[in-house]
C-alpha cells in the first residue's frame, strides 16, 4: 500500500503529485518530463521533496510537516535504474549480494530462489561489462529483490533494450509478479508494460495527476482509441 | 652493487627509501579523508583548507621546512609538549617523515580527489538504495573504483619524498646515518673535492629509483589488480 503527496518546484517543472493505492502493481505511466522518475526517487529517498508526505505499507518514509525524512539506506526499497547501475568491479554474484538481507520469519526471497526464478546461473562469475542490456537488467532486478525491499521501484527498466530482450524481460517481471508478489511501482512510458504487469495506473501529465484508473479500464480506454494494441 | 656503492651511499639510499614510503603510508589515510571531504562535502572555509593544504606545492621547500621547525622544534611550543611525551622531530629522521609527508600530501590529496570524482556518483546512489551507508559506500564503492588514480598518488607523492631536499634540510639539517638522505648526500658530495664520482653514483641510483617507481605505478595500474579489463574489451 502507497499513500504519496508531493510537491516540489524544478527549473522546468512544477511536480504536484497525490495518490494512493493498494495493489501488487502501480504502474505511474505518461510522457518524458511528465515527472514520473522524480516520484520513484522521492519514494527511495533519492530526491527530497519540498513538501509532503510519503507512506509505504503504513511506515511514513517522508513528512515535511513532521519533519521526517527517512535515510535512502533505510527505506527499504529495491530501486531497479533504467540503465541497470551494476557495480562494474564486482562480477553478477557480487552484485546480487550486495544488498542481500537475510529473509526474515520466512518472507522475502532467497539468493537461489531468484537466481532460479531470473536464470542467473550461467551469468554468476561474469562482470557486469561482459553482460548484454537484457542480462544486466535481470541482474538489477535480482539485486534489487535479494535486498528484502518493502517496494520495488522500477525505472523504465525495458528502456533500451531490443525486441527480444524486452519480451524476455517482461516475460521475468511477469513470473516474478506471480510467485514473489512484492509490491512493485512500475514507471513507463509503454503502454503495453502497463497492460502486461500493472493492477492500476497513475496517469501523470506536466507533472501533475491526470486520472488513476485500473489496468483494464486503462486498455480498454487505450484499444478503444487505438493507441494499444496486441495486447 | 655492494662493492659499486660505499656504506655511507647504501646508508643515504636506505633512509631515502625509508623515509618516502613511511611518508606516504602516513599520510595516506589523512589524505584519503581530506579528498573525499573536497571531493563530495560542502562546507564554509572549504577553499581556505584547500589553500592551505597547497601551500607545499607552491611555496619554497626551504620555507615550509622553516614553518615545520618553527611548529615541531624543540623550543617551539608545540615540539615542546611533544618532547614532554618524548617525540621528537627537528634534527632526526622521523622528522625527515614528517617533512617529506607534507611536501607530497598535496600530490596524494590531488590524484585521489581527481579519482573521486571520476566516480560515478549514481553507482553510489544505487548502493545506498541497496542499504549501504556512508562508510560502506566509500569501502565497497568509491574506494574500489579510486584505486588507480590513488596508487599513482602514492607513486607521486614517493617520488616528491624521495626527491626532498629543500624542507628536509631546514627542518632536521644533514646529519649522517639520521637525517643525510639521498638527496642531501649529493648535495654534500658536490661540496667536497673529490666527491664527483659519489654524485655519480648516487645520481644514476636516483634515477635507477625513479625508473623503478615509474614501471611500477604502470604495471599496478595495468596489472593484476585490474584484471577484469580484459573482460571490458569483450
Amino acid at each position: 500500500m502507497i499513500e504519496l503527496a508531493m510537491r516540489h518546484a524544478f527549473t522546468d517543472l512544477m511536480l504536484d503529485v497525490g495518490f494512493r493505492a493498494d495493489v501488487r502493481t502501480l504502474a505511474l505511466f505518461g510522457d518524458s518530463g511528465a515527472g514520473k522518475t522524480s516520484v520513484l526517487n522521492a519514494i527511495a529517498g533519492l530526491l527530497t521533496p519540498q513538501a509532503g508526505r510519503i507512506v509505504l505499507d503504513e511506515r511514513v518514509l517522508f513528512d515535511s510537516a513532521a519533519g521526517i525524512d527517512v535515510a535512502v539506506a533505510e527505506r527499504r526499497v529495491g530501486y531497479v535504474f533504467q540503465d541497470g547501475r551494476l557495480f562494474p568491479h564486482l562480477d553478477v554474484r557480487a552484485n546480487l549480494l550486495y544488498g542481500a538481507r537475510s529473509r526474515s520469519n520466512g518472507a522475502g526471497v532467497d539468493f537461489d530462489a531468484v537466481v532460479a526464478l531470473l536464470e542467473l546461473v550461467p551469468l554468476l562469475a561474469r562482470a557486469p561489462s561482459s553482460l548484454s542490456g537484457g542480462e544486466r537488467q535481470r541482474v538489477a532486478i535480482g539485486r534489487a529483490l535479494l535486498a528484502q525491499p518493502r517496494a520495488l521501484l522500477l525505472d523504465e527498466p525495458l528502456t533500451g533494450l531490443h525486441f527480444e530482450a524486452r519480451r524476455q524481460v517482461l516475460d521475468y517481471l511477469r513470473r516474478l509478479k506471480r510467485e514473489l508478489g512484492v509490491f512493485t511501482v512500475l514507471v513507463t512510458h509503454h503502454a503495453d508494460e502497463v497492460a502486461a504487469l500493472a493492477d492500476e495506473v497513475v496517469l501523470l501529465a506536466g507533472g501533475q495527476v491526470a486520472g488513476q484508473l485500473p489496468r483494464d479500464e486503462f486498455v480498454a480506454a487505450r484499444t478503444a482509441t487505438g493507441l494499444l494494441q496486441a495486447v | 652493487m655492494t662493492g659499486w656503492l660505499s656504506p655511507q651511499d647504501w646508508q643515504a639510499l636506505a633512509l631515502s627509501l625509508r623515509v618516502g614510503l613511511l611518508s606516504v603510508v602516513l599520510s595516506l589515510p589523512i589524505a584519503l579523508g581530506f579528498a573525499w571531504l573536497l571531493s563530495r562535502k560542502r562546507f564554509p572555509g572549504r577553499i581556505l583548507v584547500e589553500a592551505l593544504m597547497f601551500l607545499p606545492l607552491i611555496l619554497p621547500p626551504v620555507v615550509t621546512g622553516y614553518a615545520l621547525l618553527a611548529l615541531l622544534g624543540r623550543n617551539a611550543p608545540l615540539g615542546q609538549f611533544l618532547g614532554e611525551f618524548g617525540i621528537v622531530f627537528a634534527f632526526r629522521w622521523t622528522g625527515a617523515v614528517i617533512a617529506a609527508a607534507v611536501m607530497g600530501f598535496p600530490l596524494l590529496v590531488l590524484s585521489i580527489r581527481v579519482a573521486f570524482d571520476s566516480v560515478d556518483r549514481r553507482l553510489e546512489a544505487a548502493a545506498e538504495t541497496l542499504g549501504a551507508h556512508a562508510w560502506r559506500r566509500f569501502a565497497t564503492i568509491t574506494l574500489p573504483l579510486s584505486l588507480r588514480g590513488i596508487a599513482a598518488g602514492c607513486v607521486l607523492a614517493f617520488a616528491r619524498a624521495f626527491g626532498e631536499f629543500g624542507a628536509t634540510i631546514s627542518f632536521v639539517s644533514n646529519i649522517p646515518g639520521e637525517t643525510r638522505t639521498l638527496p642531501i648526500a649529493i648535495y654534500e658530495l658536490l661540496n667536497v673535492p673529490g666527491g664527483m664520482p659519489g654524485v655519480n653514483r648516487l645520481s644514476l641510483v636516483a634515477v635507477f629509483v625513479a625508473i623503478a617507481a615509474a614501471a611500477s605505478a604502470t604495471l599496478i595500474a595495468g596489472g593484476a589488480l585490474w584484471r577484469r579489463s580484459s573482460d571490458d574489451a569483450r
